[in-house]
């Protein structure tokens, strides 16, 4: 593979990658901001939630999986392609049970923050008031299934990063959820400092009794919308 | 107007839903077979159950889960919860910024409620007469007749929702009490803001108060007897009975002002008081353990505080306290419309506290959170605009919520509103009609308690009133609703 660095265009904006780099990687590295929610910058990308889903030349693909290449021709930010990414929030909201009202992951909440950035007022589909279960056994750290997104960042980060493989997946399609080695937390080997834990876009994995000292409204979306980090490495100019 | 069937059976009155009172309840009179009142029942006939799904959640989150309850008093049961968290975390005094933030949130939650109660909701009964027309009877005439009483209904609810922001976060919801203390001190700006408003507010708190003073002059026949009974009263106080909101030990006195109870600390309300369960309405109805449900029953709320406590520690309010308790001679003060005079005067006190706290320097503090050991049990109380309000919790060793017990201040108004309404019945009711002055006087009756049904049976709801007619048998014989 070539080692020489190209260009492709993103909204007709040029963008320069290294080889190697995927769409997500390149536009991060270029202060374009693709949303996305199973992707960290840490870990290994995997499109589970296809909310960074653009039209690359002509189809519609996971920015944060396909692989940038010279030439390309990417829209992110379009109306249509924002549609339904709100779409895809929506529809996870209505899957789990999430009241942000009082959910301390509030103002830090990627799913919210990301709600929040497609104009997301009410949902329009209807709860599935699913019930699922919380598992405070770990002295340090609960799990509220209620907020799972299925985003696998936790299962990613605890292999890759804690070399530990805590949690992992059972079932597939609506009955797919979010399983712990060994059965409960305090059966598996996390420890509150793993980087599983910080992982987590929303409110699921938790350390405990920490909630709620930093005031709502004083967090860091609260302070400045999802994306903020990554334009501001353009100067802070906005897609 | 309907009427019933104009034979002598014994009949049954519903008045469904009472209106302007916060969530939705029914009356009901029962009448015997000679066509005098036998009965008259307040349902709460809506369900929530917090106490249940607040179960298996964790521990720091119950002050901002729990005060979902309700929109009008969310504060109160924020700081209630907060308080019983804090014992859960093994913390017995909160360093004095979050004791100092949590105070002048409190005096900010019953101002504006209080506010409300009396301007928005009860001020048109007694500016307009208990039997004017229902359509010029609300706020909006009371705004077009009285500006400025409609000013001050405005303006002092809006400054103590102000005070709740600056301390709680958000004017509706706060969100500043965690187990141990505070998450935020008081911001200069919103302090400075406040103290600029705070005379003003303290000057019409007062105003208002005078104003009801010459209502009751002018109508002190009506005041000292409508729906007036004796009964003992219940209610927080500070040290040496002081009045205290925010927190204390619990007085309970006889309708002669003997103490049946006094310096009883929150982990002993079981020792006191016992919750019945009667099956026509979800409230229950608390009653002193060892007097029973006939005998055992009490008042909460402003004419209890204002009854029980020894002195006010402010001085417009420590004053207006001393003219309202000459009414009673020395004794408690009865009367049913003497609740308003006594709201004023919670009042007038809240106004003066907002203003204390607001030059103490205590609330730019940074020490705002204190740790402890792990305890499994929390009870706390406070006193809510309308009345004591318990909340007891415990705890599993997960952090997870294992039982919860609310009794909220509607709830021990419950026995009194139902006397209220009967009294109401007996001398109002025709025997052969439901007359709109019926209607309106148990309006009236059930009104002066500010009930929050939302909050006191969890449930949710608008504010008609509905009113059934019943006989000897349990039949319904006539019904009125008024939206």
């Amino acid at each position: 593979m070539s080692s020489e660095r190209f260009t492709f265009t993103v909204d007709g904006v040029p963008v320069e990658a290294e080889p190697g780099q995927t769409v997500v990687e390149a536009c991060d590295a270029a202060g374009i901001y693709i949303p996305r929610l199973c992707h960290h910058p840490d870990l290994p990308p995997v499109g589970h939630c296809r909310v960074c889903t653009c039209v690359i030349d002509g189809r519609q693909t996971a920015a944060c999986i396909m692989p940038a290449a010279k030439g390309m021709v990417v829209e992110n930010n379009t109306p249509a392609l924002n549609a339904e990414r709100r779409t895809l929030i929506e529809m996870l909201f209505a899957e789990g049970n999430h009241f942000c009202q009082f959910c301390e992951a509030s103002g830090d909440c990627e799913l919210q923050a990301l709600g929040y950035l497609f104009g997301m007022v009410a949902p329009s589909f209807p709860h599935l008031w699913p019930e699922r279960p919380v598992d405070a056994s770990h002295p340090d750290v609960y799990i509220d299934h209620n907020r799972c997104i299925l985003c696998s960042r936790c299962v990613r980060a605890s292999r890759t990063l804690d070399g530990k493989s805590v949690f992992g997946f059972e079932g597939r399609g609506i009955d797919m959820h979010l399983t712990v080695t060994g059965g409960h937390l305090d059966e598996s080997a996390l420890a509150a400092a793993d980087k599983a834990v910080a992982a987590c876009p929303v409110g699921c994995i938790v350390i405990k009794r920490t909630g709620y000292r930093t005031p709502y409204g004083r967090r860091r979306y609260d302070e400045a919308p999802i994306g903020s980090d990554i334009t501001a490495r353009r100067g802070g100019a906005k897609d | 107007m309907s009427s019933t069937d104009g034979t002598t059976a014994p009949r049954k009155i519903v008045i469904d839903p009472v209106t302007r009172v916060e969530g939705h309840g029914k009356v009901t009179i029962r009448l015997d077979a000679a066509g005098a009142v036998e009965d008259a029942r307040f349902h709460v006939v809506e369900f929530r159950g917090f106490e249940r799904f607040i179960q298996g959640r964790m521990y720091w989150e119950v002050p901002l889960v729990i005060q979902r309850l309700c929109g009008i008093c969310p504060v109160s049961h924020h700081l209630a919860a907060a308080k019983a968290m804090d014992q859960i975390a093994g913390v017995d005094r909160v360093p004095p910024t979050a004791d100092k933030m949590r105070r002048l949130m409190h005096y900010g939650q019953v101002l504006q409620s209080n506010a409300l109660h009396i301007f928005h909701l009860a001020s048109p009964d007694l500016l307009f007469g208990f039997d004017a027309p229902p359509e010029k009877r609300n706020i909006i005439a009371v705004l077009e007749r009285y500006p400025e009483i409609g000013k001050w209904a405005i303006f002092i609810r809006k400054f103590g929702q102000e005070v709740i922001k600056a301390t709680g976060g958000r004017k509706i919801h706060p969100t500043s009490a965690i187990p141990g203390g505070v998450n935020q001190n008081l911001a200069i700006a919103d302090r400075d803001a406040l103290r600029a408003r705070v005379g003003e507010i303290i000057s019409w708190c007062t105003a208002a108060l005078e104003h009801h003073k010459g209502y009751v002059a002018a109508n002190r026949v009506l005041h000292e007897s409508f729906a007036t009974f004796p009964s003992a009263f219940m209610s927080i106080t500070g040290e040496g009975g002081v009045m205290d909101l925010y927190d204390g030990t619990l007085r309970v006195i006889d309708a002669e002002g003997k103490a049946l109870i006094d310096g009883a600390s929150p982990a002993s309300y079981r020792d006191h008081l016992i919750e019945e369960v009667r099956s026509w309405s979800y409230l229950k109805f608390p009653h002193l353990r060892g007097f029973g449900g006939d005998d055992g029953w009490y008042r909460v709320g402003p004419l209890a505080q204002i009854n029980c406590c020894s002195a006010i520690d402010t001085p417009l309010a420590e004053a207006a306290r001393r003219d309202f308790m000459a009414v009673g001679g020395g004794h408690p003060v009865n009367a049913t419309l003497a609740y308003h005079w006594a709201r004023l005067i919670v009042l007038v006190h809240c106004a003066e506290k907002i203003e204390q706290l607001l030059f103490d320097d205590d609330l730019q503090g940074t020490d705002l959170r204190a740790e402890g050991t792990r305890r499994e049990e929390g009870i706390a109380w406070i006193e809510a605009p309308r009345g004591t309000l318990i909340h007891h919790y415990t705890v599993d060793k997960n952090d997870q919520v294992r039982s919860a017990n609310l009794i909220v201040s509607t709830t021990h108004n419950n026995e009194a509103m139902n006397r209220a309404v009967k009294q109401v019945a007996q001398t109002d009711l025709s025997g052969k009609e439901i007359t709109e002055g019926l209607l309106n006087h148990i309006e009236v009756a059930i009104r002066a308690f500010d009930p929050c049904l939302s909050c006191a049976t969890h449930a949710l709801g608008q504010m008609p009133l509905i009113v059934t007619l019943e006989d000897a048998s349990g039949a319904v014989i006539a019904r009125e609703v008024r939206q």
